[in-house]
């Protein structure tokens, strides 16, 4: 019987940690996370050799990552937006390096110091890159504690199967909520062969190095495409999506994280009153579930996109739809979070415009 | 060249061949460099200190155990020429990244190469709270108090009144602040278990940097925590003197405000 408890969405991605088999784990204080750093501190002395350190800044938190993981350990970090900020060099610089790790950004109202409320106004920073150059991170956005879980398990197979970093993007609410979780069962350490690491040259191999410089331009090109093609694997292969009645879907609506679960009742509430509502959820924001939602748009009289932004996905479910649909945003920002009735009523001025049912 | 002269060396006929057998052989290659040519400048000292640590990583066979960190700045290439696992850091990060190294490998020896501006500049968040944290690495600090790799600017280290291409009339501490002595800085930490200031523009300085480097490598295999190796250095390029002119910049300019010697040893062996 896997073990089941009730737990803080924080608390359960930071025990899922130490169940994932997580060598190293480098955080600094941030509101609406710091649980992480505190139930790693307390809980991985009376259990395991894991390394937990608490890191004089997020700047030195990813660069810890990326020592870590270059030595072949599976490492991870956890922060919130501003946190995030500081770390899109060293995310960078890991994409190029192909360092398998996992970043947690439990995001919050911005922009700048923002509040400590839920937001999801890091959409774009997680998906189009961040940092500088061309890479991509594989992002996953739970929306529930029980997926604040699972996410990190499956963050580290992503991590380890394509040698990427991988983020997982929850918000305030996800990390503070309490749920019940089933939590997996203790995974082995090193599981995963990394015959590239910087373990110390053994005689009968060369020398490992982990580094994204390659001055001459042609080399650079090479890597560049090299990620490229990793990345469009990854579109053909982890995408990863929950859709909630859409076999007779007439307006779908379209949301992730927080906002999915809100949109969930305003689904309940539309069919209630007879309007054949239904939901796509990505799960993976990178890949983007492209070709569910296009699909779906052949058959809609029009799409919600709803956020806890001021429009960032929705450009995704644009590209997506192509034309196909009118696409609508609703979005509130600044750590508010909208009532799925709020969200109903927008529904109907957009697409209704109060008609009679 | 005169006929005769040519004649003579023909005659004489050296061939490499001839010349390098076994019983003419009296110094091999440093076994932890790479066999290839450095990109580094005429007269740059960071040839000599790359030389000697791999030098003192081969005498104590820790070459398959021990693996090194380059920063961003001249020494960026370092993995080219040192034969030993390495990670290549962004710039000032290095004693990050050899803390995540470490941590999850503590029985490797792991040390960083580091330039002042990298480690004394940008990095000085990251050089502090490592050496603070008493991480069981070796920081190496090659100071010539210039930014190299971008050709010139002021660095952290430039000296009062020193020209480079960002202070054109000298640095003048009013408006561009003062020179930073990072190694006394962080010696008082206790976290810093050896401090030491070397240099490697004579034989008997290079002897004396190789010693701390190898003692630091000792003090490491004991756990005994950070050891910090700062190498006066030169640039002869960027401070456009021939390499000559320059050591003669490094001992009558640098070496009065950086002294060579110990700034901090172990108490019990004091």
């Amino acid at each position: 019987m896997p073990e089941v408890r009730l737990m803080k969405g924080n608390e359960a991605l930071a025990e899922a940690a130490i169940r994932a088999g997580c060598d190293a784990y480098f955080g600094y204080p941030i509101t609406p996370q710091s649980e992480v750093l505190e139930y790693l501190s307390r809980e991985v002395p009376k259990k395991s050799n894991m390394v937990v350190l608490q890191a004089e800044s997020e700047i030195a938190s990813i660069n810890m990552i990326y020592g870590a993981a270059g030595a072949g350990k599976r490492a991870m970090t956890t922060s919130s937006s501003p946190g995030i900020s500081l770390m899109q060099e060293g995310l960078s610089y890991i994409a190029s390096a192909e360092l398998p790790c996992l970043v947690v950004n439990v995001n919050r109202g911005g922009p700048g110091l923002g509040t400590i409320q839920p937001a999801q106004g890091d959409y774009f920073q997680a998906t189009k890159g961040g940092g500088h150059g061309d890479y991509k991170l594989i992002v996953l956005a739970p929306s529930s504690v029980q997926e604040m879980a699972d996410h990190v398990r499956l963050g580290f197979e992503f991590a380890d199967k394509y040698r990427n970093p991988v983020m997982i993007l929850s918000d305030g609410a996800i990390g503070q909520m309490m749920e019940k979780v089933e939590l997996f069962d203790q995974l082995p350490r090193d599981m995963v062969k990394k015959p590239w690491a910087t373990t110390g040259k053994a005689k009968n191999r060369e020398r490992n190095i982990i580094t994204s410089l390659h001055i001459d331009p042609y080399d650079m090109e090479k890597i560049n495409l090299r990620l490229q093609e990793k990345y469009k694997q990854i579109m053909e292969n982890e995408v990863r999506y929950q859709s909630f009645q859409i076999d007779d879907v007439e307006y779908l609506l379209v949301a992730y994280g927080l906002s999915a679960r809100i949109c969930q009742k305003v689904v309940e509430i539309g069919r209630e009153k007879g309007i054949k509502l239904g939901l796509i959820r990505p799960i993976t924001l990178f890949p983007f579930p492209w070709n569910i939602i296009r699909s779906v748009s052949e058959r809609v009289k029009g799409i919600l996109d709803v956020e806890l932004n001021s429009g960032q996905m929705v450009e995704d479910v644009r590209l997506a739809v192509e034309g196909r649909a009118q696409v609508k945003f609703y979005g509130r920002m600044g750590g508010v979070i909208p009532s799925p009735e709020e969200i109903f009523e927008n529904f109907e001025k957009e697409f209704l415009k109060g008609e009679a049912l | 060249m005169s006929e005769n002269t040519q004649l003579e060396i023909e005659e004489q006929n050296f061939l490499e061949e001839d010349i390098c057998v076994k019983e003419n052989l009296v110094f091999d290659r440093t076994q932890a460099l790479t066999d290839v040519e450095m990109h580094y400048c005429p007269g740059c000292g960071h040839g000599v200190a790359h030389r000697i640590i791999m030098e003192v990583v081969d005498e104590m066979g820790i070459q398959d155990k021990t693996i090194g960190v380059a920063p961003v700045g001249c020494s960026v290439f370092a993995y080219n020429y040192m034969n030993i696992d390495m990670q290549e850091a962004a710039h000032g990060r290095a004693s990050a990244v050899a803390t995540g190294i470490k941590r999850v490998l503590p029985d490797k020896f792991v040390f960083s190469y580091q330039g002042d501006g990298d480690l004394a500049a940008i990095g000085t968040g990251e050089t502090v709270h490592t050496v603070n944290r008493g991480e069981n690495i070796l920081i190496v600090f090659i100071n010539n108090a210039v930014y190299g790799m971008t050709s010139g600017q002021m660095a952290p280290t430039t000296l009062e009144g020193m020209v480079t291409t960002t202070s054109p009339y000298g640095r003048d501490p009013k408006i561009m602040g003062y020179p930073l002595k990072i190694a006394d800085l962080i010696a008082p930490l206790p976290g810093a278990y050896y401090v030491t200031r070397q240099a490697v523009n004579n034989a008997g300085n290079v002897r004396k940097a190789k010693k701390a480097i190898q003692k630091s490598f000792e003090y490491q295999k004991l756990n005994k925590g950070l050891c910090f190796v700062e190498i006066v250095s030169n640039c002869p390029s960027n401070w456009k003197m021939t390499p000559v002119e320059s050591n003669k910049f490094v001992e009558e300019k640098l070496f009065p405000f950086y002294p060579l010697g110990d700034i901090k040893v172990p108490k019990e062996i004091k």
